[in-house]
């Protein structure tokens, strides 16, 4: 891994900061260089969000994604924004519950049930994100299991850590079983 | 040095702060500033400081005139909106000598503009927002690391010159994360104001021994009282309409900031030795012209970055030595020209200069920049 430009996408309040910091904190923990930035309108919940982390073995200049190796998309909305003008070798990590557009060009897709996973299994909606990271690192081994948890921990609120171990759980075997 | 950790622009900001002494924050939270007030509220009262939010920003900035008078280091951060309302104190800390730092995380504008989007609308109002003939330090970081330095620094010339410093930062460097080694605080050099006692003051607390450019400060309201105005005043601290008061205290004001741009001014330059080509940048741009330096060099083309750290008093000297014999300068700045004009009264025909310039809420990309490099070479 000489570098890697991951782009989470989808709406707010669903976590999806969160979840970026998150694998920024693990590439730190891991010793790598990283940077981490989101845009979002002015609106607290409910609006279009892009997080982004970018995670290298060298020094980082520019601290945006330019072509994202990776996109995990949770709205449709944001499947439809964030895939025009994608390379097609990005790999896209899409909800279940989302529509794939006719003629979709991408030859890395991944669909896994990522909200209903968090709802029913999880037993907490609020979890998805952690769902989520729990996958990502399965597909791209960002980095080892111990590592992730310890940066899940590190930004979680306090007396939610086993509910959120159970959602990286989750979010690993979805990748694993699928 | 101690471990690397995870940290906002925003953070690096507050920890800077309380590392140089900060121990009054007085704010009105702002996009993309809020940050700084929220990590201020949580951290300071753990230092034995305070932390106040005001009822504006009007109120912020005389709150901290207020802290620092009674010998408290003290902070107040804003983006665009509110800097233009904390103008008229900024004038006023200028005049009264009255040691604060300002931080301005940069929004699109004018007006309410784009609360979250990146710009550098505002680096001529650092300078001249005010009213008046003023002198001005301001400093601009690229890094989160750099902006924990730089909260240092900001504190640490206030002090020493008696004067508001602006910490300009944009939110490109505001809302990143990355990760920083910080120092340990026993390499970190901290600067106190000059202080005096009373009764030493003999009610003329702006008396200066001869060849003294900065009055030492009497802490307020630990002993005899004094005036303290915006309007021109003379060293007993009281007004006066003397033409040649209001002379002295205005050239004084100026010299004290302008004798001493060497121990202001800092640039960096990257790649310079060698140069051709110079892209001249500050804060968040320098990411993108980092980027846009090293596809230019894949390319065959020797190109070099000029940034300035101080943004006022600007890098004259340097600049003007950084150009000399180059093919061409290109400025990048996220607004529609500002400190383009500085770069030009600089260059004067040394080489040509143009422009990437951004002001639609998006931020430059290397691209951008390297399509400027390369053209008519």
């Amino acid at each position: 891994m000489s570098k890697m430009e991951i782009r989470l996408a989808g709406s707010g309040g669903q976590g999806v900061i969160l979840a970026s910091v998150i694998l920024a904190e693990a590439a730190v923990q891991a010793g790598k260089y990283t940077a981490q930035s989101q845009s979002y309108g002015p609106e607290a919940r409910g609006g279009s969000c892009k997080a982004e982390t970018l995670i290298s073995d060298e020094p980082i200049g520019f601290t945006k994604v330019q072509s994202p190796n990776f996109l995990m998309v949770l709205t449709q909305k944001s499947l439809d924004v964030y895939t025009k003008k994608l390379s097609p070798e990005c790999m896209i990590l899409m909800d279940e519950s989302l529509q794939v557009p006719e003629d979709f060009p991408f030859e890395h897709v991944v669909r896994l049930p990522i909200l209903e996973t968090a709802r029913e299994k999880v037993g907490k909606q609020q979890t998805a994100n952690i769902v989520a990271i729990g996958a990502i690192n399965e597909l791209l081994h960002l980095t080892d299991r111990e590592t992730m948890e310890k940066a899940v921990l590190m930004h979680v609120p306090a007396g939610t850590e086993r509910i959120n171990q159970t959602a990286l759980d989750e979010g690993e075997k979805l990748v694993v079983t699928a | 040095m101690g471990k690397i950790v995870l940290m906002q622009g925003n953070e690096a900001c507050v920890e800077g702060a309380i590392a140089a002494g900060m121990r009054l924050y007085a704010g009105y939270p702002i996009t993309p500033s809020t940050e700084i007030a929220e990590l201020s509220s949580i951290r300071l009262p753990q230092v034995g400081g305070k932390f106040i939010q005001m009822e504006d920003e009007i109120a912020s900035i005389a709150c901290c005139i207020g802290g620092s008078v009674a010998g408290v280091k003290s902070m107040t951060a804003t983006s665009g909106p509110g800097f233009s309302l904390k103008q008229e104190n900024l004038g006023y800390a200028c005049l009264a000598e009255i040691p604060l730092v300002l931080v301005d995380v940069q929004r699109t504008g004018p007006s309410t503009g784009m609360p979250t989007s990146p710009s550098q609308g505002d680096v001529m109002m650092t300078r001249w927002g005010t009213h008046g003939d003023h002198p001005m330090i301001v400093l601009s970081p690229s890094s989160v690391r750099e902006t924990y330095d730089l909260a240092i620094r900001a504190f640490n010339l206030s002090e020493k010159y008696r004067t508001p410093v602006i910490l300009l930062m944009d939110e490109i460097i505001g809302h990143l994360r990355e990760g920083v080694e910080l120092p340990d605080p026993e390499d970190i050099e901290i600067v106190n104001r000059p202080t005096v006692e009373f009764p030493e003051v003999k009610r003329k607390p702006y008396h200066m021994k001869k060849g003294q450019m900065v009055p030492a400060m009497a802490p307020f309201g630990k002993g005899q009282r004094y005036n303290i105005t915006g309007l021109i005043h003379d060293e007993s601290g009281f007004p006066t309409n003397s033409n040649e008061e209001a002379e002295k205290l205005i050239w004084r004001l100026m010299h004290k900031i302008s004798d001493n741009y060497e121990k202001i001014v800092r640039v960096e330059r990257v790649g310079m030795e060698d140069a051709e080509v110079v892209i001249f940048c500050y804060g968040g741009t320098m990411r993108a012209a980092i980027t846009a330096m090293q596809e230019a060099r894949a390319k065959g083309i020797r190109c070099g970055i000029f940034r300035p750290i101080t943004i006022w008093p600007f890098a004259e000297k340097e600049l003007a030595e950084a150009v000399k014999g180059k093919k061409k300068i290109v400025v990048a700045e996220h607004n529609y020209g500002q400190l383009l004009y500085e770069v030009e009264r600089i260059v004067r025909g040394e080489c040509p200069v143009s422009f990437v310039g951004k002001y639609n809420g998006t931020v430059i990309t290397p691209a951008e920049i390297l399509a400027k490099v390369e053209e008519e070479l």
